[in-house]
């Protein structure tokens, strides 16, 4: 059986590309994926430490986590549609009223 | 070298192979298929860490709702890709800086031979524990059931106030979705609207008009 550390090391490689993906990728819906990435590393963190501490909260917090993706998911892509209407175009760098 | 140490590395390659892909791919469909790919694996992880019923859930809502999703958005805004085009964002060589520091900050901190797994303790996350009084007195009985029961026991009886919040979320998160998303323009934004928006908005009015008369 993968011991946790193995669990571990993959939950922070899969974490790292999804970070690397958000902040250099322009594609705005590349980015939401990228997103659902560094998620799901934080899914097998808690499912490598439920089975290490033999409780089942860890794949409790697991469904919750999944759920709010689901909402984020659903609110994101209606963001990027507005915004492909508004603009269209999906580019984060062109997105940047804020910016002042 | 166990079979299960084979299975672990195979597809935990897989895993991280296909998310590199993910952010590497032109084309948001290709990401989002090498996604999918990534999803199965970690599914195939959890089953291995005795989390059978997660897995099934990540496997129902990422492989089948968040994706159709995603696949969906990239049909309707039909984004074209030139091919001189530029991928990556000005942050681009920051971006790498900031994933290798986090990565190792991460490395760092697991330390090896710290986390002892419990032999056998498969049992422990199939079992369900009811407690009820007898003879005045609290007694707690442990029943082996399968995983989901285990997981739903728990999601229903000592997690339900977190389960009603995440209902309410979703929810929430639906009727936002629902509102961010429709197209209906106020008079200010109809004037400062790029033509091609005023033209679909007409041409939607119109085929309305046709079906109702």
């Amino acid at each position: 059986m993968p011991s946790t550390e193995a669990y571990l090391m993959l939950s922070g490689t899969l974490f790292a590309v999804g970070l690397i993906g958000v902040i250099i990728r322009r594609n705005m819906i590349t980015v939401l994926m990228a997103i659902e990435l560094m998620l799901n590393a934080v899914n097998v963190n808690l499912v490598a430490f439920s089975y290490n501490l033999s409780s089942l909260d860890g794949q409790v917090f697991t469904i919750f986590v999944i759920t709010v993706a689901a909402g984020e998911a659903a609110v994101g892509l209606a963001i990027i549609i507005q915004l492909y209407r508004l603009k269209s175009t999906v580019n984060v760098d062109e997105a940047r009223e804020l910016n002042g | 070298m166990t079979p299960a140490l084979i299975v672990f590395f195979t597809i935990g390659t897989i895993a991280v192979a296909s998310s590199i892909l993910v952010i590497g791919m032109r084309n948001p469909v290709h990401s989002a298929l090498f996604l999918l790919l990534t999803f199965l694996c970690v599914a195939v992880l959890f089953v291995m860490k005795s989390a059978e019923f997660v897995a099934a859930v990540q496997v129902l809502v990422y492989a089948g709702g968040i994706m159709v999703l995603f696949l969906f958005v990239v049909m309707l805004i039909n984004v074209r890709h030139l091919p001189d085009e530029r991928v990556l964002s000005r942050f681009a060589k920051g971006g790498f800086l900031v994933g290798a520091a986090v990565f190792v900050l991460f490395a760092t901190v697991i330390r090896p031979g710290v986390y002892h797994d419990p032999v056998n303790n498969e049992q422990a996350l199939r079992t369900t524990y009811r407690t009820f009084h007898r003879h005045g007195k609290l007694i707690r009985r442990a029943t082996v059931v399968g995983n989901s029961e285990a997981v739903g026991m728990a999601l229903y009886r000592d997690y339900l106030v977190p389960f009603e919040v995440a209902s309410i979320f979703l929810l929430v998160a639906m009727i936002g979705a629902i509102v961010i998303g429709k197209r209906e323009l106020s008079a200010l934004e109809e004037e400062t609207a790029p033509d091609f928006i005023l033209e679909k908005v007409e041409t939607e009015k119109e085929v309305k008009e046709a079906m109702s008369a």
